[in-house]
């Protein structure tokens, strides 16, 4: 006995007959089912006694071509017949299981409109939200008891200390590759030498600190929009509305204070890793001993490239930290939400930094710290 | 239990060799529908999370036919042990065999034989969110018979999900436009995709009104009896576990102390049995039911009297 779904068409004496037999079950319905719909002749009764085993599928196949061919079921065991009462009320439809969509310039039209709609209430929102920002300092100022001391020192751990391994190894190696890369192209004047100049004021005045913001939009404001997004998920900031606790208060403020604060330190950090990177490639391919070079950095670096480094680090903390708690509050339904807005505070952060980098870099020079 | 002779009666022609054979994993293929009496069985199954011993000694035969309930008290493990028999948690030790193969030391390709064999409907539903509710339920199609036509897979993927009771129009919807007891129907629906012999419920009336939980219990009934199908139903649900269960299996102290009807159940003495069933919620569910029994036969003068005189002791207390 065959294991599939077979049919056959008999003569019979009103009409003609189609015998089906064997299993006809999801799994075996394959090729007899397109066979079947082949079928366009009128047929007069449809004999399943033959038929082993059979699913919906099998019901669904035996009611289609009664429908299609007007023939009479017959012969069908209480199982089948069974199964095909429950589908009798159903009807086929060659429906699409997709919802309709509307043509390409529809959507574009639609698309755009609803960008502008989402920058518009965006922009409206960011602004309520540096505003709330700055009236919560403002009470915290003037109730310095309701500072949360305890949730900044954490801060300040997670956002500053456990990236010291990191920040510090992209730094040195930053130094190294514009050490190197920097003293091959001078070398073409036979100015080796402004190797230092060339890493001790870039990394100060630029990449010291603009790396370091890259880095700690990537590690932190991620975090924080992760954190802040689940939690208003699970419903903790309604809970902790109700019992009278201030989210801006409890979650953003130790946060982006502490990252403020921290990108200072982290900033001035990443310039000497990478200044000591510069100097020890300097040691080893150019010959300038390693304590020359640090040496060298004091004389041909003026004071305020530091400066401006240590200008920019706390504003690019506070965009990264303002950022970050932001789009986490802006987490609403599910979860896949708390994924786009964490990606989206990465890289509005990152954005945000390099376009203020290039304001700075012309108000600098303006003021005649070039 | 009338689920049981469901399919013995109609069975078209049993063929002797095939039954002898039955066991033999190579005759048992997916074209034939199981016949021996217990589809599940567990035999002294053991799981530990760490330190944490969830079962051990856990035994527990499932008849063919019948909806079997599962309850225990939170953290007794019964999701686990759904999980164990779908083969999505490894056991410790002891043997797990579904259809006759075990899931716990076969190897691979049996399993595969097995796992289009049943459907699992997820606490959540567990529908993937990116495609509509008709596409969710071709997913398990096109993944195991990609052979079929394109136009029947979307017809069964329809006709699946209006069985489950949904309207035609959710067809087209994603998961997020569906209400928690819609999506647990369309979970449904994806769930009887590949026409399942067995069927896990994993809490399916959780977190729906009570319209819409005895809507989903007369539900599951319906298509046990049409289908044919044996129904694993974890549930927390007193009225679920008097309407519809055939048995109920009550998981305590680590494994099932005791598998019977509600009724025989009662009459156990066990500490957690008596307080589960004969507590304020189980006496309102078991009144509830006999209301319900006593309205089938409102045409006998008995019952219709009994019927008027609980309503009216129901508006003395109103």
């Amino acid at each position: 006995m065959s294991d599939g779904a077979e049919f056959a068409i008999e003569d019979a004496k009103d009409g003609r007959r189609l015998v089906l037999s064997g299993n006809y079950l999801v799994s075996t319905i394959g090729v007899a089912d397109d066979e079947l719909r082949a079928i366009e002749e009128p047929i007069s009764e449809i004999d399943l006694s033959g038929v082993r085993e059979i699913d919906t599928v099998g019901a669904w196949v035996a009611l289609g071509l009664s429908r299609t061919t007007g023939g009479k079921i017959v012969g069908a065991s209480n199982r089948a017949a069974r199964l095909i009462g429950a589908l009798d009320g159903i009807e086929a439809s060659e429906g699409n299981l997709h919802p309709d969509r509307p043509g390409a310039v529809a959507r574009v039209l639609e698309s755009t409109g609803q960008q502008v709609g989402i920058a518009q209430r965006g922009t409206t929102k960011a602004v309520a939200f540096i505003g709330q920002f700055i009236v919560a300092t403002g009470s915290v100022i003037r109730h310095p008891r309701r500072f949360r001391t305890t949730a900044f020192v954490r801060q300040l751990e997670l956002v500053g200390v456990s990236a010291l391994g990191i920040i510090g190894l992209m730094s040195f190696l930053i130094g190294i590759v514009i050490a190197q890369q920097g003293a091959v192209q001078l070398a073409q004047f036979g100015a080796e030498t402004l190797t230092v100049n060339l890493v001790g004021r870039i990394t100060l005045r630029e990449l010291g600190v603009l790396m370091t913001a890259i880095m700690v939009a990537g590690r932190s404001g991620s975090a924080f929009a992760a954190q802040i997004g689940t939690m208003k998920l699970t419903e903790e900031i309604d809970a902790m509305r109700t019992i009278g606790i201030s989210p801006m208060e409890a979650l953003v403020i130790p946060r982006v204070l502490a990252v403020t604060f921290m990108m200072i330190l982290l900033g001035f950090y990443s310039s000497v890793m990478a200044i000591i990177g510069g100097a020890f490639v300097s040691d080893l391919t150019l010959g300038i001993p390693f304590l020359t070079f640090l040496a060298r950095v004091q004389d041909v670096v003026p004071a305020y490239d530091l400066y401006v480094g240590l200008v920019k680090a706390p504003v690019f903390g506070l965009i990264v930290g303002m950022t970050g708690c932001f789009q986490g509050m802006q987490v609403e339904g599910n979860s896949e939400e708390v994924g786009k807005r964490t990606t989206k505070a990465v890289v509005v952060a990152i954005f945000a930094v390099i376009v203020l980098d290039a304001f700075f870099a012309v108000f600098f020079t303006n003021i005649g710290w070039a | 239990m009338a689920g049981q002779d469901i399919d013995r009666a109609d069975d078209p022609v049993v063929d002797p060799v095939a039954v002898e054979a039955f066991g033999d994993p190579d005759v048992n293929r997916a074209f034939e529908r199981y016949r021996g009496k217990y589809p599940i069985v567990v035999k002294d199954l053991k799981n530990c999370f760490g330190e944490q011993v969830v079962h051990e000694g856990l035994s527990l035969e499932v008849n063919r036919g019948e909806i079997i309930g599962v309850v225990g008290g939170s953290g007794t493990g019964k999701s686990v042990l759904m999980r164990s028999i779908i083969g999505l948690q490894t056991p410790d030790e002891g043997e797990i065999e579904v259809f006759g193969r075990s899931i716990t030391r076969g190897n691979p390709e049996d399993v595969v034989g097995v796992r289009n064999r049943w459907g699992v409907l997820f606490q959540g539903g567990a529908l993937f969110s990116t495609l509509t509710v008709g596409e969710n339920v071709e997913v398990p199609l096109k993944q195991f018979y990609p052979d079929i036509h394109p136009a029947l897979t979307r017809e069964i993927a329809r006709y699946k999900i209006m069985l489950s009771g949904l309207p035609e129009e959710a067809v087209a919807k994603y998961p997020s436009e569906l209400s928690g007891g819609m999506k647990k129907r369309a979970g449904l629906a994806r769930a009887l995709a590949l026409d399942p012999e067995l069927l896990f419920l994993d809490e399916p009336t959780a977190g729906l009104d009570p319209i819409g939980a005895a809507a989903f219990d007369r539900l599951t009934k319906e298509l046990q009896a049409t289908l044919g199908l044996t129904v694993f139903l974890i549930t927390h649900d007193l009225d679920t576990l008097h309407e519809i269960c055939d048995r109920v299996a009550v998981i305590a102290d680590r494994k099932v102390i005791a598998v019977d009807t509600v009724p025989n159940l009662m009459k156990l003495d066990h500490p957690w049995i008596q307080e589960y069933f004969n507590g304020p919620r189980g006496r309102a569910a078991l009144t509830a039911q006999a209301l319900d029994e006593l309205r089938k036969h409102m045409d006998k003068p008995i019952a219709l009297n009994a019927v008027k005189a609980l309503d009216k002791s129901d508006e003395k207390k109103a």
